[in-house]
């Protein structure tokens, strides 16, 4: 019935925190305490003018563009990787080209370029269809094509690293087994080579993560941007940002932790003891 | 393509490099000093010199560089306490929000390159030293230093391109360096293409300097190695 109270209460809290008069007595380090706490919680919490379902659900959001991401980026990676060890020279140079640039121009501009440039190449089409007006890809496919491309440029030197890492040997030994072709890639050279490639595989990964919150410049509605929104509807930057980066670190914390197992668990024999 | 726009977009552009510069070489350099700090407390036996360390570089490297400088940015005018202080006068700015969170950040990482660094040099060496009558500071400054510096070159070079292309979330926070311009002469001209092209031939530039550097110091510092075989 009296639902505007709270509303209001909470309203008076934030302004309070935010506006206090310069002549007011400064707070005592236990009342700031306190402040803090109540306020953050109301905040954060699962209530009425809590935002903790939103930040979650842009948690999840920013782990699926991530993992996009970073798989389409290993397709990249295989696909550059074949290219640079084939035996035709365009090849390779194309490959060698693609890492070179994508490695050395920060990620924000190759995310700008496909927000910019698709918008530019839809509105064109579109114009010589007779449809006019601004046309533009969604957001999450934007942040999705320019994190598996930079993503890809990463992977393609980790792979190409752990191919050159398999022992010469077992790949004679594959062929002398009548191995060839794609057989001897899935059955030999792909379990080893992957083995050599997971630590650095591990960094690609907890790199493209934190990729991910650039994509917030376009507008897509990941942990980053939902901290912005949050932050501006209420006024308590700090607080939404430093949950973004909680929530940042768990999941970075988390995913290296699983890596870690993953390696032992593939490691050489040999190698464990 | 249009070579005078091509010109005219990398005259504009150039406008913004002393900035990315700039801001690359004194986060590097704030940096490197706060990373021997993080360092020496890491490698120190005392657990309350060495846990804070270890949090500060865990936090830092597991979080995007991104909210750390929105933190910095806009997060910390929430407090009025800190609105209220002298530090407020640099904070307010975004040239220096954006210094201290690319600073703090490449400490992180620096100082485990560091470390790596100094934990690779064989202990055998260092006993040597001490047999041979060394103090405590000709042992660093003559054994442990030079050994670990080679070791930690290519790594620390690789943090120094990815400070280059940090500097490009300054843009974020309204600061006109060569993204920011780029950005904005996108969105002008709507050629982004042409605008991509010169602002990462740009970025190329530098890192290709910094690897050139990186390269001469490294046949250097191995002159003796070579000599030896």
């Amino acid at each position: 019935m009296d639902y505007e109270t709270p509303v209001r209460n909470w309203l008076c809290k934030i302004m309070f925190r935010q506006d206090r008069c310069r002549s007011d007595p400064p707070l005592s380090s236990a009342q700031r305490l306190r402040g803090f706490y109540v306020t953050f919680w109301q905040i954060m919490g699962f209530g009425d003018q809590g935002w903790a379902a939103d930040m979650l659900r842009a948690t999840v959001s920013t782990c699926t563009i991530a993992l996009c991401g970073f798989l389409f980026g290993g397709v990249i990676g295989c696909l550059g990787c074949w290219a640079k060890l084939s035996r035709y020279s365009v090849l390779h140079w194309l490959a060698d080209l693609y890492t070179t640039v994508l490695r050395g121009v920060p990620d924000l501009l190759v995310i700008y370029l496909f927000y910019f440039g698709s918008s530019m190449v839809l509105t064109q089409v579109a114009q010589s269809l007779g449809v006019n007006g601004f046309m533009g890809l969604p957001a999450f496919l934007i942040g999705f094509l320019a994190i598996s491309v930079v993503c890809g440029a990463y992977q393609i030197e980790v792979l190409r690293g752990a191919f050159g890492s398999v022992p010469p040997g077992s790949i004679e030994a594959g062929r002398s087994l009548g191995l060839g072709g794609f057989k001897l890639l899935l059955l030999v050279v792909a379990p080893q080579a992957l083995r050599f490639a997971l630590p650095g595989l591990g960094n690609i990964w907890l790199l493209v993560l934190k990729e991910s919150a650039l994509i917030s410049v376009v507008g897509m509605v990941e942990l980053m941007r939902q901290s912005q929104i949050g932050a501006g509807a209420t006024h308590q930057p700090f607080y939404f940002y430093a949950t973004a980066g909680a929530l940042y670190f768990l999941i970075s914390l988390s995913s290296s932790h699983l890596i870690g197992r993953l390696e032992r668990r593939l490691s050489l024999p040999m190698r464990r003891a | 393509m249009d070579w005078g726009f091509l010109s005219d977009c990398l005259q504009r552009l150039l406008r913004g490099v002393p900035l990315t510069l700039e801001l690359a070489m004194f986060s590097c350099l704030i940096g490197f000093v706060l990373a021997w700090v993080l360092c020496a407390m890491r490698l120190s036996d005392r657990r309350w010199l060495d846990y804070p360390a270890r949090a500060f570089i865990e936090v830092f490297r597991g979080t995007p560089l991104l909210v750390q400088l929105f933190i910095i940015y806009y997060g910390l005018g929430q407090f009025a306490w800190l609105r209220e202080s002298f530090a407020w006068a640099y904070l307010r700015e975004a040239y220096w929000c954006v210094l201290l969170a690319l600073s703090l950040n490449t400490a992180a990482y620096a100082s485990e390159i560091l470390r790596g660094g100094v934990l690779s040099v064989p202990g055998g060496q260092k006993e040597a030293a001490v047999a041979m009558g060394l103090t405590q500071t000709q042992l660093w400054r003559y054994v442990v230093l030079p050994l670990a510096w080679r070791q930690m070159l290519p790594a620390y070079g690789n943090e120094i391109i990815l400070m280059v292309k940090s500097t490009s979330l300054a843009s974020i926070v309204t600061l006109m360096e060569v993204t920011g311009i780029a950005a904005r002469l996108v969105s002008e001209s709507y050629r982004p293409v042409e605008v991509f092209i010169c602002a990462g031939a740009l970025y190329l530039t530098f890192n290709f300097l910094v690897t050139r550097v990186v390269m001469l110091l490294e046949t250097r510092l191995r002159r003796g190695m070579q000599r030896g075989r």
